[in-house]
Formats: structure tokens, sequence, C-alpha cells
């Protein structure tokens, strides 16, 4: 991407998410914070890099999302790691996480 | 040379790197805006906070790294390295993104001291930085003397840990390259805790891989202080009675205590000798130097102990520490991804508090941890450790916990994922 692009995509990003992904007060840098803790796998703000066998979480319908981690953590969806870490999080974080990876803009360029 | 200029600036001025030019973001007055942090170590720990604390701040932090290595190199899949299966290139990435992508002043030098009153830090190069938060993640220190000879043998490059992954993980390779089919290759393990839990049984297995296709009368050794394998056992166990039978030999509870570099013979406290033509001793660790020197290692003199809301020391304000450093809370593993979890926690946390905020009260960190056990089967463990506000300390959450129900080649492309994500994660 060009560096001009790139202010371009954050007012983007802004305006997708609203005050979700990017403004700041003591709830989001909470949410933010506890999205950071699927960033090491699924990449920062839930972009993966190219290729990766990981799935991207950014852009994420947030119904689809709490589903799938309800279903990890029930046991109903198989997996390697996700079963084990989904029992982590509570319906709560796990609803927090949905709207925030909702809000943050799917990756224009794979 | 730009590096050294600026350092040059901050000597020649007595104002650290106060309002340097090279910044990429103005100094602008007023608090939280002006806030310094600086970050100690360029490793999962301190470039992840380095990069979370400018992104959860909003660019409104003014963060410095200090690091002295020109590149990152990842510990995770260095033993792919030492097998032959991966090259250093693959496991080597710049820090350059930090600060173009994020505005984080990489400074190339080593910080020699801390003036934890005056938070001010001196670095090796003669510059001074001032700071009003102090990240610390200087990973480990090997413990050298407790293994008699060994700092000796060492320093000669006789005897090798290749523990941070580097030169002498080049240097170990060559060494195994060298060796004669029908050789031994010994690996000496501490007692937990040391960096990496499983990792001294992953190279083991990988250097097996390497003998198995190459050099099939050699053999592996495991000499483990450790009652028993102190991590994913049962897994690396299962891959090893059946891919590495009587080729690898794992022997527990043997304490090394000494070396003898000019006969390649490692000592025991109880056990008789054993020579062999690799030697890899993994010495006892402690928390980084510079955590000791500034007297933050209050916990056996080993480790640091911190306040599990904000990774602050308990032994100085304003200093936090993360990583392989810290004393561990329960089941807590030192691995790179725990360092990356911590410093997340840790920098939203300074955040919070230079905003003015509560800090969160219920933070969370995650675990995933792959091990190979040849170059094309992986094992993972994963775990989420939550805040528990009753004993103040993280406690791994009932259930969300596990392993790999056996070695598998799928979890070996989720590993180089894992990889790519997590470099990208803390460095990009």
């Amino acid at each position: 991407m060009p560096p001009t692009l790139r202010p371009l995509m954050l007012a983007a990003a802004l305006l997708a998410a609203g005050s979700a992904a990017l403004a700041q007060d003591a709830t989001t840098l909470r949410a933010r914070s506890l999205a950071a803790s699927c960033a090491q796998c699924h990449g920062t703000d839930g972009h993966t890099p190219p290729g990766s066998a990981m799935r991207p979480l950014a852009g994420m319908a947030a119904p689809y999302l709490t589903e799938q981690l309800l279903a990890f953590r029930s046991g109903e969806r198989p997996g390697s790691v996700m079963p084990q870490l989904a029992k982590g999080y509570s319906e709560q974080q796990i609803a927090q996480l949905a709207a925030y990876f909702a809000g943050v803009p799917a990756a224009s360029t794979p | 040379m730009r590096r050294r200029t600026l350092l040059k600036l901050a000597g020649a001025t007595g104002l650290g790197l106060t309002g340097c030019a090279t910044t990429s973001s103005p100094n602008t007055v007023g608090a939280p805006e002006r806030a310094r942090v600086l970050v100690v170590g360029g490793g999962y720990g301190g470039a992840t906070a380095a990069k979370y604390l400018r992104l959860l701040s909003q660019d409104k932090i003014d963060v410095v790294l200090v690091e002295p290595d020109a590149a990152f190199v990842s510990c995770p899949l260095s033993n792919l390295v030492l097998g032959g299966y991966r090259a250093m290139t693959d496991i080597t990435r710049p820090y350059d993104t930090l600060g173009a992508r994020h505005g984080v002043r990489v400074v190339g030098d080593a910080v020699a001291s801390i003036d934890a009153t005056r938070r001010v830090a001196v670095l090796a190069g003669g510059g001074t930085i001032r700071y009003d938060k102090l990240v610390l993640s200087p990973g480990v220190e090997m413990i050298w003397d407790s293994v008699a000879g060994l700092r000796a043998a060492n320093q000669q490059g006789r005897i090798l840990q290749a523990w941070k992954a580097g030169p002498e993980t080049v240097a170990l390779r060559r060494q195994l390259e060298a060796m004669p089919n029908g050789g031994v290759f010994a690996i000496a393990i501490p007692e937990a805790p040391y960096r990496c839990p499983p990792g001294p049984y992953e190279r083991a297995s990988l250097v097996a891989a390497y003998f198995k296709a190459a050099k099939p009368r050699s053999k592996v050794l495991i000499l483990d202080a450790n009652e028993d394998v102190t991590s994913k056992g049962a897994l690396f166990k299962k891959a090893w009675a059946e891919s590495y039978k009587g080729l690898l030999e794992y022997q527990p509870q043997s304490k090394a205590i000494g070396v003898d570099a000019a006969t390649n013979t490692l000592k025991f406290e109880i056990q008789d000798d054993v020579r062999a033509d690799v030697l890899n001793v993994l010495p006892p660790m402690r928390a980084g130097a510079i955590a000791v020197q500034t007297g933050l290692a209050n916990s056996n003199a080993r480790w640091c102990n911190v306040h599990w809301l904000n990774f602050e020391s308990t032994a100085a304000k304003d200093i936090h520490v993360i990583g392989d450093s810290i004393q561990i809370a329960s089941q807590m593993p030192k691995s790179g991804h725990m360092a990356n979890s911590q410093a997340k926690v840790c920098a939203a946390a300074i955040v919070a508090e230079l905003n003015g905020w509560e800090i969160d009260p219920a933070p969370l960190l995650s675990n995933t941890c792959y091990s190979f056990v040849d170059d094309k089967r992986a094992v993972h463990v994963a775990s989420i450790h939550a805040y528990t506000a009753a004993h103040k300390t993280f406690e791994p959450v009932a259930g969300a916990s596990g392993l790999s129900s056996a070695p598998n080649e799928l979890e070996a492309a989720l590993a180089f994922s894992w990889a790519r994500s997590i470099w990208a994660d803390t460095l990009g």
C-alpha cells in the first residue's frame, strides 16, 4: 500500500468502526486489550499475514464469530488449540471480542 | 550512523534523547501526551510492549526501545536451524517496522544502569534516557558458575548453550555437522524454571531427526536435572519411542554440576561422568542482568516479583518487568507467546494509568506453544490464564488448557503460521 493511502485507510477504519475500535476511553482500551490476546495467532487487530493458516478475524460478522467461539467452547466444533483456549473466555468476553473484530475493517489486500 | 549521531547529541546536551529531532511523533507538551516509556530489551516481550504502548495510546506516548542486537532472532523455531531444516534468515526479522509503522524510537545500544529514583537509564554507549515509566524485558541470564568450568568452556566456544538464538545457534549446528557418524550429542537440562520448558526436548528430537537421516549410528543423550520431562512429556515420549528408539536416550534426575572442556565430559551430582562428542549444556537461569543489577530480582535472588495487574516490580516504582525475567505464577510458562501476552496487559495498564483511568481489574493472558518432534510433525500446549482478585495473581482457567492428542503434520503447518503471526504482532 502506498504510504499516502494509510491515513485514508485509518479514516475508513474510524468510520467503519465508529467508536468501537479506535476511540480512546477506558472501555475501548480494555476491549482492544482483550482482543490482543488473539493477535499472536490471528494477527494484530485480526489481520493475519498473507498465506497464514489462521483465520483473519478482522471484519468477521459478530454473530458468526460469537457462534463459532461458543461452539469451540462447548466442544461442538473440533479444532486444535481453539477448543481449549475458547474455554478461557466468558460469554461476555466472547461478545466483546466479536463486537471488536466486527468493527475492524477486513484487510483490503490479501 | 544515525544512531551514533543521536546518542552523541544526547551525550553532548545531557538531555538524553528528549526532544531529539529524529522522533517520528512530536513531543507535545502536557500529560499524558509527552509521557515517555522506555522499553529495555527487544525480544517477544519488549518489542510487543513498545508496539502496543503506541497502538493502545494512539501514539500519544513517546516510546523508546533499547536493544543491542541489530535484528530480532526468534528462539521459537531455532531448533529447526539446529536440525538443518531452516536457516537463520528464516527466524530473523528486522526492527525497522517498529519505527516506520509505529513511531517507536529504536536505539541500538544496551542499558548499563538504571537510576530508579531519578528515572534515568544510562546507556552502555554513554547516552542517558529519562523516562516516566520503564518496561524491562531483559530475558534470562545464564548462571554460568553453577556448572563448574562452563563459563570458560563457553567463552572458548567449546561448550555452547544456543539458548539465546543467534551466533551460538549457528556454531552448535556446525558442531553437529562436524560430528562423525557414531558420535554422541548430549544435552543437559537445568532444574525448572528455565526459559522455554519444552525447548530442550524439542531440540533433542530435532537433532535425533537429523542423525536418523544423516548419521544413523549416532546417539542423542538427554540429561535432565528434573524428575521427568517438564512439558508435553507424554507427547515427546511417544515420538521418541516411535521414531528414535535406540537413537535417543532420556535420563531424568541427572543434575550437571561441572564440565571438563578438554575431554568434553559432563560431571553430575550423583551419576558417573558422561563424555560426548557434542555437549550442549543449559545452566540454571535467572532474570536478565540489568534486572538483577537494579535490585529487582527479589524472588530467591533469581526472578522478579511483580504486581500482576500492571507488571510493576514489587521492588521499584514505575519499573515494570515482563517476560522470562519474572517470578512466574502457577503453571505460567516462560515462553515467547506468554511474554507477548504479558507485554499487552502491561502496556494497557500503563496507558490506563497515564490517562488517569482505572486499570483493567480482570486481565487475561493466553499461551500457545508448538514443539516439533521431527521436521514434519509438531505438538502443542495451550492455556488461558485469568487474573483472580481473590489471590491477586494469574491462575490457569479451569478446563481452558490442553495438549495435542498426538504428534501431527497439521500442527507443524500451524506452528509456522503461528510464528509469522506472532512476529508480525510483535514487530510489524
